[in-house]
């Protein structure tokens, strides 16, 4: 601003290499010529063992036909008829639903713990501690192979099958469930629950615009469950109970018809739900320890109840804590479903980079698509993330 | 309404008591074992429940867990007819005569018996650092960390794979099993993830963006996939990308996919302990003059791997549980080895199995807990500094 100062003497001239910007220029260039010197290395290597071991690479396997069994199959797949790309859906499909199943259970088995853990009764938060003490340190795959191998493989074999009221078998070949069978007509019935569910939503959505305009409540829980269940519950009635059930028959050998649940599935499930649960406790635990105590006692001065205080003030707050973690925590648990191959359970990682890796030996295809996988799933969930992140932080001044 | 009158004589004022109350009875002990039990346990009927619940569970639980592990089991014999409840003609619980003769086998795999020593020696060594780089009054505790991560790797290296020139027999990593295995794969896990995690979180925190973008890549990439995936690519994929005459055996190449997947979760555990530090720490470390691994290695680590020593921990608990997927690509850590001997017709009977996973769940136990034990304790005598 003043002319009269005179311009501040340049500093001595600093040699070339002394100049940090050059300087990481040239670091950077040096990585990038060694990751270049690697990944060229790696590149001809594999090429030279693949041309060795007479592998053509690409995804010319992906249409031929697999020719193996899958234990369990959300889609139709049959060994003779289906080809490997098949397979590979069939893995994945059991992967997600042994990972959505496992998460709707860890969920509620973690959060009854992490509150039990913070009770005031003495013994129930005792126990709720030892819980997550002994299962956060005791390896999951060691606690898959009990589940698997002490308690579902020493049930009775088949011809000794428990036999639970209801048509409900159980052996150490798996829970057989009656199966329900749709008539002709049952259509009607998905409409109505399909109403209903849009009925519900479109009557949120409206009562919560009430509310804030007029500050009246609207019974919003009754609402919904006469709309979601009330609507399909009536349409059963009208189009004349098209609903059979077909009950699993115990043969000689073997049990037929029904629904058949796999010890396999069953212990993946059983210890993928508890292991996470533990972990899932030390969440909710931390989120609840996190409202600070003067966020209750005002909301109490201000005369709500301890259930309003909780659902309006303190879960809330709670929850902004619990989210974050509580994803990364259903991420793991989809991860660690992959152990499904120790005993067993066809999940993604069981028939693509076991069985399909081993008849067709396309190793790095096979490694990179089902990675690609697991990546998608992840960064997929840690954009929602942070999408939720940046929606639900506080809006600090 | 009676105050409409406008006239406060109390007397008139109908909801005002004229007598005194009769005192209450003094309230019941809230001290003592009493007291104590009424707050804690038997507080609201829920609450009495709820603890009548878990003590009925308890009650039979805990005499269920005892008679199998203790009084029904059964301690000696030498072969399967000792735990045959056909042949013994009574309830039978743990077999423990199974773990007696196979415990050598958990512990050193298939290692020749007359190397076994060495296997001894390697332990010892082990705990001998263990010991002197946890126990905070020990002499020299400087050299520990030098004997741990450089001495340690390089002597356990010889003394386990052997080396002709000395006299020491070669020992094939195929022959290495049990709990052998598990250690030396979980002490290469934490040697190398502990500085491989730093220079990646170092990497990942830099100004120059083909380092920040390489480790970034890196992190977040195998901490997106599961450690089953990276254990299939290490196996199948490291012998690919070698050359045929280097291409490593199963041992080093599930111990490579451990490392790094174990160093891609240490570096966001060391970035957490680095976005700690304040600014005004790096540059009062430029403004004196240091370079940027000095500044580093005196001013920034040091407070960074402090604040972060629990959470290290904690991986190292992770990395531990970690191990047992070694299983899965064919390598006979602690699991295996029982997994197969529960399978040998020789032992076969309805309890095997279980007892060979309680074995396993004790020594996984205690060296989980025993670690979860030393964080704890640590973050509460770093956590001294800063209580006020």
């Amino acid at each position: 601003m003043s002319s009269e100062l005179s311009a501040p003497p340049r500093p001595a001239q600093v040699v070339f290499y002394n100049d940090p910007k050059v300087r990481s220029v040239a670091y950077q260039l040096a990585l990038c010529a060694v990751v270049a010197f690697l990944v060229y290395g790696a590149a001809s290597n594999a090429i030279e063992n693949l041309a060795r071991a007479h592998i053509a690479s690409g995804f010319g396997f992906w249409n031929n036909t697999a020719g193996f069994d899958i234990s369990q199959t959300l889609i139709k797949y049959s060994a003779r008829g289906s080809t490997y790309g098949r397979a590979f859906w069939v893995g994945l499909l059991n992967t997600l639903l042994v990972a959505g199943v496992g998460i709707f259970f860890a969920t509620i088995i973690g959060f009854v713990i992490g509150i039990s853990r913070l009770s005031r009764n003495w013994l129930l938060a005792k126990v709720a501690g030892g819980y997550v003490e002994i299962i956060r340190n005791l390896p999951l795959l060691l606690q898959l192979l009990f589940w698997y191998n002490a308690v579902l493989k020493a049930l009775p074999d088949i011809r000794e099958s428990i036999a639970i009221s209801g048509g409900i078998f159980l052996n150490n070949r798996g829970l057989f469930l009656p199966q329900p069978i749709f008539k002709s007509g049952f259509g009607a019935v998905e409409i109505a629950l399909l109403a209903g569910i849009v009925g519900a939503v479109a009557f949120y959505i409206w009562a919560r615009k009430r509310q804030e305009r007029t500050g009246q409540q609207a019974p919003m829980l009754w609402v919904a469950l006469v709309l979601v269940m009330g609507l399909p519950l009536a349409a059963v009635g009208f189009t004349g109970f098209p609903l059979g059930f077909e009950f699993p028959q115990a043969g000689r050998f073997n049990i037929t018809g029904g629904v058949e649940i796999l010890p396999e599935f069953a212990a993946l499930l059983f210890g993928l739900s508890i292991y996470t649960a533990a972990f899932i406790a030390e969440v909710v635990r931390a989120g609840i320890l996190a409202v600070s105590r003067g966020q209750s006692e005002a909301a109490y001065s201000l005369g709500l109840r301890p259930g309003p205080t909780l659902r309006l003030v303190v879960v809330p707050q709670a929850m902004r804590v619990i989210i974050p973690p509580l994803t990364s925590q259903y991420l793991n648990l989809t991860k660690n479903s992959s152990l499904a191959v120790a005993i067993g359970y066809p999940d993604l990682v069981q028939v693509f980079t076991g069985t399909v890796l081993n008849q067709t030996g396309q190793a790095v295809e096979v490694v990179a698509v089902t990675m690609f996988v697991y990546l998608v799933i992840s960064l997929g969930t840690s954009l929602l993330m942070n999408i939720y992140n940046s929606r639900m932080a506080l809006a600090e001044r | 309404m009676t105050m409409a009158k406008g006239d406060l004589v109390v007397t008139e004022l109908a909801f005002v008591r004229q007598a005194n109350i009769a005192p209450r009875p003094p309230p019941a002990a809230m001290t003592g074992a009493l007291g104590w039990l009424r707050e804690n346990l038997l507080s609201t009927p829920f609450n009495i429940a709820l603890t009548i619940l878990i003590a009925l569970l308890f009650a039979w639980a805990i005499p269920e867990l005892v008679k199998f592990l203790l009084i029904d089991a059964v301690w000696s014999g030498s072969d399967r007819d000792a735990c045959l409840e056909s042949v013994q003609h009574r309830e039978i619980g743990a077999c423990w005569p199974f773990v007696w003769e196979r415990l050598p086998y958990f512990v050193y795999g298939s290692y020749p018996i007359s190397e076994r020593w060495r296997v001894d020696g390697f332990f010892v060594m082990l705990a001998i650092g263990i010991v002197w780089l946890l126990w905070l009054s020990a002499p020299r505790r400087d050299l520990a960390a030098v004997y741990f991560f450089m001495v340690l790797p390089v002597a356990s290296f010889i003394l386990l794979t052997g080396w002709a020139a000395i006299g020491l027999q070669p020992v094939d990593t195929v022959l290495w099993g049990g709990v052998l295995v598990t250690i030396v794969v979980a002490s290469v896990g934490i040697v190398v993830s502990l500085p491989l995690g730093i220079l990646l979180a170092l990497g990942r925190r830099s100004h120059m963006p083909v380092v920040r973008s390489l480790s970034v890549i890196f992190i977040e990439f195998v901490r997106g996939v599961p450690l089953v995936t990276v254990l299939f690519m290490a196996g199948v994929m490291l012998p690919l990308f070698m050359p045929e005459q280097l291409s490593p055996d199963k041992l080093v190449r599930a111990l490579v996919g451990i490392a790094l997947f174990a160093s891609a979760y240490m570096a966001e555990v060391v970035r957490a302990g680095l976005q700690a530090i304040p600014k005004g720490q790096y540059e009062g470390a430029m403004a004196v003059g240091l370079r940027y691994w000095l500044m580093m290695r005196l001013i920034v680590l040091p407070q960074a791997l402090k604040v972060t020593i629990p959470n290290i921990v904690n991986t190292y608990i992770g990395l531990f549980k970690d191990t047992t997927l070694v299983f899965i690509v064919g390598i006979f850590d602690l699991l295996r080895t029982i997994e197969v001997a529960r399978i040998d017709p020789k032992w076969a009977t309805p309890v095997t199995s279980t007892t060979g996973y309680a074995v396993a769940a004790i020594f996984y136990l205690v060296f989980c807990y025993g670690m979860s034990r030393y964080a704890r304790a640590m973050e509460a005598r770093l956590a001294k500094g800063d209580r006020r």
